[in-house]
């Protein structure tokens, strides 16, 4: 089979995709929290995506992925058959995973795929799992049967109250916390702002807290710096480094900052591609 | 009476600098055949081995391959070439030729050098132009397999001398294309990629399996290249950037080097829209740095619109370490550049975007463990610098991808791979040269790496894997 063909895809929810690829070689050596970095076609540009699920004995990966710029987009548009041209990983140091006790995954939106590769190996490893999924509404809601697979509990939250109940990851997690659950290790993952506030809260209580970084990056093997982070006072570079940080050691609006950091030049990019039908 | 010799240099033509800030062509268009011949007769053809031979880190035949441009045969002159250096339309761009064999061509005495380096170029162009390869001798395959990891000048030397030993060579690596800085570094108006892309053909033709797309480290382990073959070369460069941990050193428009140039060389950002990746545009760009990395950086600069491209660089054009051909370029072409300021701090707008450059002045004091002398900046001598992109090009280190789950391979406190003389590492079964053992050098060294590297891991495949117990570490 031609390398990274794409195998199966599915629409989740608006805007947000499910492909399986055929990628033999990332498959046999993924574990949860790496991700790959991948380049449509000659003139794309390099892009990372965190691994959802992988089969070794099949050879594939799955991956999730929303909608927001033009590769994204032109993503979107490739159906079952279709090669992507470049597709290298498992990149980025694996999620620690251990027995902590009790764990609570948080995960925002489409951090959703990578909160699940992660709460798969915490629930392997013995740990009770809570995880707190929050999407903005209804019709956002993915993975919903995946995680109640594999959580002891999921608590599921929509920013406007279309489905299960209103309020913010953080809401959640601030109730679960008060109502005297025991809480010995957060991994969350998600928009970064949302990290931002898991981590203060879990700050107050004492809780270890791991988040995963999505900074922009271009090779993801350390040789371009492009994304870096500070972490403690240091610099860093997720792609080698991370994606995993001490999330109270992170400096989140720093990354907040640099993520916009090709703001115009995504909406040149994304006028021409919609200019020319492109999806 | 001998025909009286011409003294000076053939020049060679190149693009006018006003033109060429404005493209990504090649600004050396190289001799023609009139030109290229007028320069080979200017040679003395020493008796062997020439003086400019000695300099040659992979021993270039050099009078033997002028005698042959003499002659016009451009086959045996690439054979000549060829047979110790299989890059040679690479290294006729951008070897260092005036520290290496020009530097000790006997011409020297009587007049200008020979352009040894443009001669061996024309070589390999007008062969590339005419279709024309090496011929390849077939040789009794040895049933043995070599991994090479890395795919720069190092990796692609070393597989290919393994190959035509008769080994199985499987060349691994982490980026979509081969070619190592020479593809992502190297700007295209130094090194246009289709000489690079040319030379990784004929490697293919050779037999060498190239894998891309693959790192070492993460997509195999170093332990499952040793499962499966019966030595592995390392040749993984010097590719992760330093930064000062300054100010506002992550502030949006400062860059390291290599991912400036990655997304202007490798990913082709200065065809944004038409590629996908961008690169921040603005009018004023400073680069910090002396080397080869930030000439590229700020001549590259230029190509993409910024009108105002600064050098800053700690110390006196003297110990810039980027090579004079590239220096007087990138003065013709307007770069500015400040000597003796050291960077301290990175002023930003309200959005993170780096807007202002705060500099301090420096004087020379005694000479460093470099031998250069060391810049000591200048109390109360800071001032701004206005910008809206930063480069640094101040060095790097190897990639620890590779070895960060590998304890047995020793590395030095700067971080490189340490090897002996015959370029073993303290893993048995593994080798490794170029940037990975010597930190930044030159692509001829790595080479000359690769290709001795070649020769000892034959020695070892051959003589029943001997290896020493202790590794005594070579110096580079
Ligand atoms: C901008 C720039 C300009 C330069 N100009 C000159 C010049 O004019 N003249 C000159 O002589 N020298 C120049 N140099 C230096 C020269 O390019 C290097 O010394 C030379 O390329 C080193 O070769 P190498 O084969 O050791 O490593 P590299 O060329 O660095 O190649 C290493 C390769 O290994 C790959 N790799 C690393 N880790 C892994 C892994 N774990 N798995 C798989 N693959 C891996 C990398 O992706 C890379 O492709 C320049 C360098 C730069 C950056
Ligand atoms: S030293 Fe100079 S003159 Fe003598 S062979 Fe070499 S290039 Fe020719
Ligand atoms: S993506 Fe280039 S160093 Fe991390």
């Amino acid at each position: 089979m031609p390398m990274f063909e794409i195998l199966d895809k599915k629409e989740l929810a608006p805007h947000i995709k499910w492909l399986r690829v055929h990628a033999p070689l990332v498959a046999r050596a993924a574990k949860a929290g790496q991700f790959i970095i991948l380049r449509l076609h000659e003139k794309g540009e390099r892009i990372p995506l965190t691994l959802f699920k992988w089969s070794k004995d099949e050879g594939y990966i799955e991956i999730v992925f929303q909608e927001v710029g033009k590769t994204t987009y032109e993503l979107g548009t490739y159906e079952i058959g279709d090669k992507i041209m470049d597709i290298v990983g498992p990149l980025g140091r694996p999620t620690e995973i251990e027995n902590f006790g009790n764990v609570v995954v948080v995960s925002g939106g489409v951090g959703a795929p990578i909160g699940y590769a992660v709460a798969r190996g915490l629930k392997e490893a013995g740990n009770h799992l809570t995880v707190i999924a929050g999407f903005r509404s209804k019709d956002f809601v993915i993975l919903e049967d995946e995680f109640s697979e594999i959580a002891d509990e999921l608590l599921i939250t929509t920013d406007d109250g279309s489905y299960v109940r209103k309020g913010f990851t953080t809401d959640v997690l601030k109730e679960y916390i008060e109502a005297g659950n025991k809480v010995d290790f957060v991994f969350t993952v998600g928009p970064v702002i949302m990290m931002k506030f898991i981590a203060d809260i879990t700050k107050k209580y004492r809780i270890k807290t791991v988040a995963s970084l999505n900074p922009i990056m271009i090779d993801g093997t350390g040789m371009c710096g492009a994304c870096r982070v500070r972490v403690g006072g240091e610099i860093k570079f997720a792609c080698v480094d991370g994606p995993d940080f001490d999330a109270h050691q992170v400096d989140f609006d720093e990354l907040i900052m640099r993520l916009k950091q090709y703001q115009n030049e995504e909406e040149v990019a994304m006028k021409r591609y919609l200019k020319k039908g492109g999806c | 009476m001998a025909k009286k010799i011409k003294k000076k240099r053939i020049a060679v033509p190149e693009q006018d600098p006003y033109a060429r800030i404005h493209n990504f062509n090649e600004v050396s268009l190289g001799y023609t055949w009139e030109l290229a011949i007028e320069e080979a007769s200017r040679c003395l053809q020493c008796p062997y081995p020439s003086p400019c031979m000695k300099g040659c880190p992979v021993d270039v035949n050099i009078p033997g391959f002028i005698k042959k441009i003499l002659e016009k045969d451009i086959k045996g002159a690439l054979e000549i070439i060829h047979a110790t250096n299989s890059l040679p339309g690479i290294t006729g761009r951008v070897c260092p030729q005036e520290q290496q064999c020009e530097m000790n061509c006997i011409m020297g005495k009587v007049g200008d050098k020979i352009n040894i380096g443009k001669l061996g170029r024309f070589v390999a162009d007008e062969a590339r132009k005419q279709g024309i390869y090496p011929s390849t001798p077939s040789v009794e395959k040895k049933g043995k397999k070599v991994a090479v990891v890395g795919s720069g000048p190092a990796g692609l030397t070393a597989a290919a001398d393994l190959v035509k030993m008769g080994y199985d060579v499987t060349m691994y690596e982490a980026l979509h294309e081969p070619g190592g800085v020479l593809i992502y570094g190297i700007p295209e108006f130094r090194l246009p990629k289709n000489i690079v892309r040319y030379e990784v053909k004929f490697l293919k033709m050779l037999g060498v399996n190239v894998i891309t797309n693959v790192v070492i480290g993460k997509t195999f382990s170093l332990y499952e290249l040793l499962n499966e073959y019966d030595a592995v070369f390392l040749g993984t460069g010097a590719g992760t950037p330093k930064l000062l941990n300054l100010p506002g050193v992550n502030l949006n428009g400062i860059y390291s080097a290599n991912e400036f140039l990655t997304r202007i060389n490798l990913m082709k950002a200065y065809k944004f829209p038409e590629y996908d990746t961008p690169i921040r545009k603005g009018k004023k760009l400073a680069v910090i740095g002396g080397g080869n990395v930030a000439i590229d950086a700020a001549r590259c600069a230029l190509r993409i619109g910024y009108e105002e491209v600064y050098i800053i660089y700690r110390r006196t054009r003297e110990y810039m370490t980027a090579r004079e051909e590239e220096i007087i370029h990138a003065e013709e072409e307007g770069v500015k550049f400040m000597f003796l300021v050291s960077p301290v701090e990175f002023l930003g707008d309200e959005n993170g975007n780096v807007k202002v450059i705060r500099l301090i002045m420096n004087e020379l004091g005694e000479p460093d463990s470099s031998g250069r002398r060391r810049p000591i900046p200048i109390p109360g001598t800071e001032f701004g610098l206005e910008v809206d992109a930063v480069v640094f090009a101040i060095g790097q280190k190897p990639n620890k991808v590779l070895y960060q789950e590998v304890p047995e391979l020793k590395t030095t406190e700067q971080g490189t791979i340490v090897v002996d003389e015959k370029y073993r590492t303290t893993l048995k079964g593994v080798f490794a040269g170029g940037d990975a053992v010597r930190g930044e050098a030159t692509v001829v060294l790595a080479m000359g790496d690769g290709k001795k590297a070649a020769k000892a891991i034959d020695e070892y495949l051959s003589n029943g894997y001997p290896w020493p117990d202790k590794i005594e570490p070579a110096k580079f």
